[in-house]
């Protein structure tokens, strides 16, 4: 009699089998560097989960805060922030200097410097940049791929009226007078040229890995999101950091090593660096989407830490003694935007109803765990040109009904309310929770609110570009930089199709003074012009701001150095974990 | 033997191109697909022809099927739209996971499924036998994501004993020629990664191996039942022989046939249930990497996923086919 | 069906045989679990028809201000379940709750059931190479894990109630096609229907009197079984984010993933609708078990 048993070992067999004919040819690409030891710093591996993996790694391609963590990490921007503030200092230009009219600015590049792919970084690898930037065609053209250099240069040399992105540009050209000067001419003065430089969209990239990994291919789908096709961003991002990029599986870890040639390395200096180089050995990014997850994680030690601590995690972590938590200044907003391209959003009154259903004191104190305050306007009150004066909209049910009423409008009035899923931002922890109360205070408003959804990247953040989320979003925003052409300048100095003001001309006045601000230098007149922007926007209502949060990250208590910033970016250079 | 083996080959032939029409339109029904790019509301007609030409959508229908039929033969699917790495490039990393862990949850249920049924069925209307009632009823009516959820709850949260995401420490760096974690750690020669991917699957295991579990536990308490009455069985006790004898060589292994054809059946249902235990435990399997390529409208990996899958399942119904055939004399000669 | 053979074992119990239905109804009246899961049903049916008259709140009544303190107060007395992240009464969405379980369950069952029965019947009534052709594509839709294919479904049609009920419905499809050409074409060569037939009582009455209830006997315990099975997908497909695009809408396996986030904190806001899934689908299959061996025709003593 044959044994049954051998059959269940048959299976096995064949199962294996068949795998492994599925997998066969030179296995998988997954393969690992082991740790390297030695070298300066003192070493060690940090592990930081991410709440999902990064879009990509070439700055100029991205604008969420996933990709720029990373980037952040590999590249450097001309200038830089001091660490914890939004104040510039020098980054890759040891210093710079603009022509009198504000139209020309040279900087003073390091010396010394090298890529992580060992070519030299100099005055020609810095333009080769700028200029790559400035001739994006096609579909980098569209605002949904190059957001950032739109939002701080404009247009492109060649406009597409297709692509979304502005016509004319502030870049006019870069020349390299010398190996280590760079001159920057623009088309015009621009208040917020320099604090833009600081983005991480603005990392200089090697010219060399640039070209060899095919970084300007790519495409845009039906919905308007943009999908590199090249290595560049995802195999073989090459910059000036601290860390360089060693290997990425998605859905798993992207492991980052320390960059042993980088400039910041001091052999006069004791420890081997002048604290600008990397101090971790490695740095490795985890994906984990649950916030839950992430705090398990935590937890169980499995990782070392994570940004965007839920409000209700604080006091769990607070009470576990190897736990530790560090406070981000706030520098944010969320916001309920609209459309105001799309009935019933484009009239006045329906927005001004929306404003006073949305029961916004509720929302901050229910789901901020006091970590966040009721926001009246498009910009954090610790910035200049924040004006105190502006119209305010308290939660009122029956006044919003009385406007839709007056206004000839049937209740309940219909509107499309978009909110993004499979995120958590600084700003809005937990978007559904905040959709849910915001819907179900509209609806006590006269409104009958359709509920849409679609994951964060790259749907939502496409469709709000292409102007595709309906009447009303929710969308934030954590400034880059300490100036309000970071935050109003952003949204409404130029048409944008998430706010419908590429049809509707509402804020076209609010429009002509952002230009103003942003080329006036005396910073009292630009106050006094900020302050008039916000109560002008104030008044048109084309969204309404709910919070400026007081964003939390988690570590574990061996892990020092880290010192939280404003803005999402910070480098972990300056980061130790004790073994 | 040769002619039933060949006859079953034969049926696969139908079946795998039934299924390739399936998939073909099924993705060319997707919404925000290549052909809806026709609709995107700022596309010019040069770019919705340039896209109609990248995607080949401006060819016949049966050319556009020919091409998919290649792409299926060659396994050549392009790359993903958000890793950019080949599709089979991200099939050899995915896939070894979940079969990993199919393997796993399919010994937890073998391993406890059968014994439990066993003794059950030896101690009808006993004690154990209404435990095994109970347990099997409460393991096909427990959602999976349910059960992993408060596993993970009980055993990695509150008592710290596993971890609760992932198949390996990001710590733990070992090469991987098969991408079959614990097969890597053997033939690296590290114990403690292997013990670190073993605990990483325990948990993702037994969730995903309850229903089978149940399931198994149910059968063989019904095919020992079975079997324990049938004349040979009774033969044999007449004839004094130990009961241990008895209950290995005649009762065992007559109600292993029903039971292996169930374990068969299972497969299916590790794969679906994969989509969930990966979701839970942030496990980086087949089923989830489908699940996210479908959220994120990742055509590619759809294309060359969708297929992968059904094509492994399609022969692993043949390979328990074949076997079932092998062990039974009948079912070869019908 | 092997499975239904071996399991009879079980209750071979000799009874003196009456109809069909009374005799199965003996049967299950004399077994307790059943009986037991037939009654949670019921009280559930009820719940769900009355929901509006037993819930202590609206479904969809928030209370924000419960919420300051951190989320999520736990059991209270005003609150016996406690209140969920939205400061929602957990206890009334439960009851609301199990009107869309059943409610998903049932019609997609049906609609499995529907079309499954016209595709099973017409391979069985005409045979020949209509029967093979449905056959073979039964055989393909059964190659792919019906959970998959669900999730397949719902990716083309939208995430959704009625695209969930729809979903669920198409992957019980073969199930029921083939389960039911397998009695039709068993029953009409049965001893009985020749008997019948020999006899000289017409056709239409063979199949009335005859067919179709020894047919639909396995259908009905199929039919119970993938009620269970629907409602756990249903909620899987839920716990996914396929499930109803107004996040508000109390539906178990989306209340579970709502709160899941919160299982540190408040566990009991995962754990109470899990549980509810849980009793659900096991009353389900408790009444599906006892109907199975009340009805199969071979444990009613005719050996």
């Amino acid at each position: 009699m044959r044994g049954t048993s051998l059959k269940f070992v048959l299976l096995l067999v064949a199962l294996f089998a068949l795998a492994a004919a599925g997998c066969g040819g030179g296995g998988g690409g997954a393969t690992g560097t082991s740790a390297s030891t030695g070298g300066g710093g003192q070493g060690g591996t940090l592990v930081f989960a991410s709440a999902a993996d990064p879009v990509a790694l070439d700055g100029i391609l991205v604008s969420d805060g996933e990709s720029s963590r990373v980037i952040e990490q590999i590249f450097e921007t001309l200038i830089d922030l001091k660490p914890g503030t939004t104040d510039l200092e020098p980054g890759l230009a040891e210093s710079w200097e603009a022509n009198a009219d504000g139209t020309q600015y040279t900087f003073h590049l390091r010396q010394g410097v090298k890529f992580q792919d060992g070519t030299d970084f100099n005055a020609d690898a810095v333009c080769f940049n700028f200029n790559r930037w400035y001739n994006f065609k096609g579909s980098f053209q569209n605002p949904s791929a190059t957001y950032y250099w739109q939002v701080i240069f404009g247009g492109f040399k060649t406009y597409d009226p297709n692509s979304g992105a502005p016509k004319g540009s502030l870049y006019k050209s870069c020349e390299a007078t010398d190996a280590n000067t760079a001159v920057i001419t623009l088309t015009k003065p621009s208040s917020s040229f320099l604090a833009g430089l600081t983005l991480t969209p603005f990392s200089i990239g090697s010219p060399t890995a640039l070209q060899k990994y095919d970084a300007d291919k790519g495409n845009v789908d039906a919905d308007g999101i943009f999908h590199p096709t090249g290595t560049y961003s995802t195999q073989h991002p090459t910059g000036t950091g601290p860390f360089q990029f060693d290997s990425w599986t998605r859905g798993d870890k992207l492991v980052l090593k320390r960059f042993d040639g980088y400039w910041g390395k001091n052999s006069d200096s004791p420890t081997g660096f002048n604290g600008k180089g990397a101090q971790l050995d490695q740095l490795i990014f985890k994906p984990i989407a649950d916030n839950a997850a992430r705090l398990q994680a935590l937890q169980t030690g499995e990782v070392n830490g994570y940004d965007l601590v839920e409000p209700q995690d604080i006091p769990t972590i607070q009470g576990d003694s190897s736990l530790q938590i560090l406070d981000r200044p706030p520098f944010n907003v969320a916001y309920v935007g609209f459309d105001m391209s799309k009935p019933p959003t484009d009239d006045p009154k329906v927005r001004q109803a929306i404003a006073y259903g949305l029961d916004r004191q509720g929302v901050v104190d229910s789901f901020y765990a006091g970590r966040a305050e009721v926001a009246k306007e498009f910009m954090p009150p610790t910035l200049f040109g924040y004006a105190d004066d502006v119209t305010t909209y308290t939660y009122d049910p029956n006044k919003a009904k009385q406007i839709l009423q007056q206004a000839g409008y049937t209740l309940p009035v219909k509107i499309d309310f978009w909110y993004p899923s499979d995120v958590s931002r600084p700003y809005m922890p937990d978007p559904k929770r905040n959709f849910e109360a915001f819907a179900a205070s509209l609806e006590k408003s006269g409104f009958k609110v359709v509920a849409h959804s679609a994951p964060w990247s790259p749907d939502y953040l496409g469709r709000s570009d292409a102007g595709n989320l309906g009447n009303a979003y929710l969308l934030g925003w954590t400034g880059d930089f300490g100036d309000p052409d970071d935050f109003i300048g952003v949204f409404f100095q130029t048409p944008q199709k998430q706010w419908g003001t590429t049809k509707n001309h509402e804020l076209d006045g609010v429009m002509k003074i952002l230009d103003q601000a942003e080329q006036e230098t005396d910073k009292a007149k630009r106050t006094q012009l900020y302050e008039e922007a916000n109560r002008q926007i104030m008044d048109v209502l084309p969204g309404v701001p709910y919070a400026h949060s007081k964003p939390a990250l988690a570590f574990t208590k061996n892990v020092s150095g880290y010192v939280p910033s404003p803005v999402d970016l910070q480098s972990f250079a300056t980061v130790s974990i004790k073994k | 033997m040769l002619r039933f083996v060949v006859r079953r080959l034969l049926l696969l032939v139908p079946i795998l191109l039934g299924l390739s029409i399936l998939v073909f339109f099924w993705i060319r029904a997707l919404p925000g697909g290549p052909a809806s790019a026709l609709l995107g509301e700022r596309a010019t007609p040069q770019a919705v022809a340039a896209i109609r030409h990248q995607y080949g959508l401006d060819k016949p229908i049966p050319v556009q099927y020919w091409k998919y039929l290649k792409q299926v033969g060659t396994f050549k699917f392009g790359n993903s739209s958000t890793s950019r790495q080949a599709v089979s490039t991200e099939f050899k990393q995915r896939f070894p996971a979940t079969v990993e862990l199919s393997i796993a949850a399919g010994l937890f249920a073998l391993v406890f499924g059968i014994p439990l049924g066993f003794i059950a069925a030896k101690r009808y209307q006993g004690p154990i036998d209404h435990v095994s009632l109970v347990v099997s009823l409460v393991g096909i009516s427990t959602p999976i994501f349910f059960l992993a959820l408060i596993l993970k709850y009980i055993f990695a949260v509150k008592l710290g004993w596993l971890p609760s995401v992932g198949r390996i420490s990001p710590l733990i760096d070992i090469p991987h020629p098969t991408n079959f974690y614990l097969l890597d750690s053997l033939l690296d020669g590290n114990m403690s990664a292997f013990v670190d991917v073993g605990k990483h699957l325990v948990l993702p295991a037994i969730a995903l191996g309850s229903i089978p579990l149940a399931i198994i536990a149910r059968i063989t308490r019904a095919a020992v039942l079975d079997v324990q009455n049938e004349d040979y069985v009774r033969t044999a006790r007449a004839k004094g022989l130990p009961p241990i004898t008895v209950d290995y060589r005649h009762v065992l292994r007559n109600a292993m046939l029903p039971i292996s054809t169930i374990i068969g059946l299972q497969v299916g249902l590790l794969l679906s249930g994969a989509v969930l235990t990966e979701t839970v435990f942030a496990f980086p399997g087949i089923g989830s990497w489908l699940v996210d390529a479908i959220k994120a409208r990742n055509y590619p990996v759809i294309q060359g996923g969708v297929m992968f899958v059904a094509i492994i399942v399609v022969f692993v119904n043949l390979i328990v086919d074949l076997s079932y055939g092998l062990l039974n004399p009948k079912i070869r000669l019908s | 069906m092997s499975v239904v053979e071996l399991e009879a074992r079980d209750v071979a119990i000799e009874t003196p045989s009456m109809g069909l239905w009374s005799d199965a109804w003996f049967r299950l009246r004399r077994n307790p679990a059943a009986i037991v899961g037939f009654c949670v049903i019921v009280v559930l049916v009820i719940v769900a028809i009355f929901a509006p008259l037993l819930a202590p709140f609206g479904p969809r009544d928030q209370n924000l201000s419960l919420l300051r303190q951190g989320c999520c107060p736990g059991l209270s007395h005003d609150h016996l379940f406690g209140v969920d992240e939205l400061g929602r009464d957990e206890l009334s969405r439960i009851i609301f709750g199990a009107r869309f379980s059943l409610l998903i369950g049932v019609v997609s069952v049906s609609v499995g059931f529907f079309f499954g029965s016209i595709l099973g019947a017409i391979s069985g009534f005409f045979g020949g190479w209509i029967d093979t052709a449905i056959m073979r594509l039964v055989d393909i839709w059964l190659t792919i894990p019906g959970f998959l294919m669900a999730i397949g479904i719902v990716a083309v049609l939208g995430p959704g109630l009625t695209q969930i009920m729809i979903a669920i419905g198409v992957i019980n499809v073969p199930l029921f096609a083939r389960l039911l050409r397998g009695s039709v074409l068993a029953q009409r060569e049965n001893d009985f229907v020749l008997a019948a037939r020999s006899v000289g009582v017409p056709k239409r009455s063979i199949l009335a009197a005859h067919i179709l209830p020894n047919a639909i006997s396995p259908v009905i315990v199929q039919g119970t079984l993938a009620l269970a099975t629907a409602i756990i997908d249903a909620a899987g497909l839920g716990f996914l984010g396929l499930g109803p695009q107004d996040p508000s809408t109390p539906e178990w396996g989306t209340m579970l993933t709502n709160t899941v986030r919160f299982l540190q904190t408040a566990p009991h806001l995962a754990i109470i609708p899990g549980l509810a899934i849980v009793i659900t689908a096991i009353s389900i299959n408790l009444i599906g078990d006892g109907l199975r061996e009340a009805l199969d025709p071979k444990l009613r003593g005719r050996g």
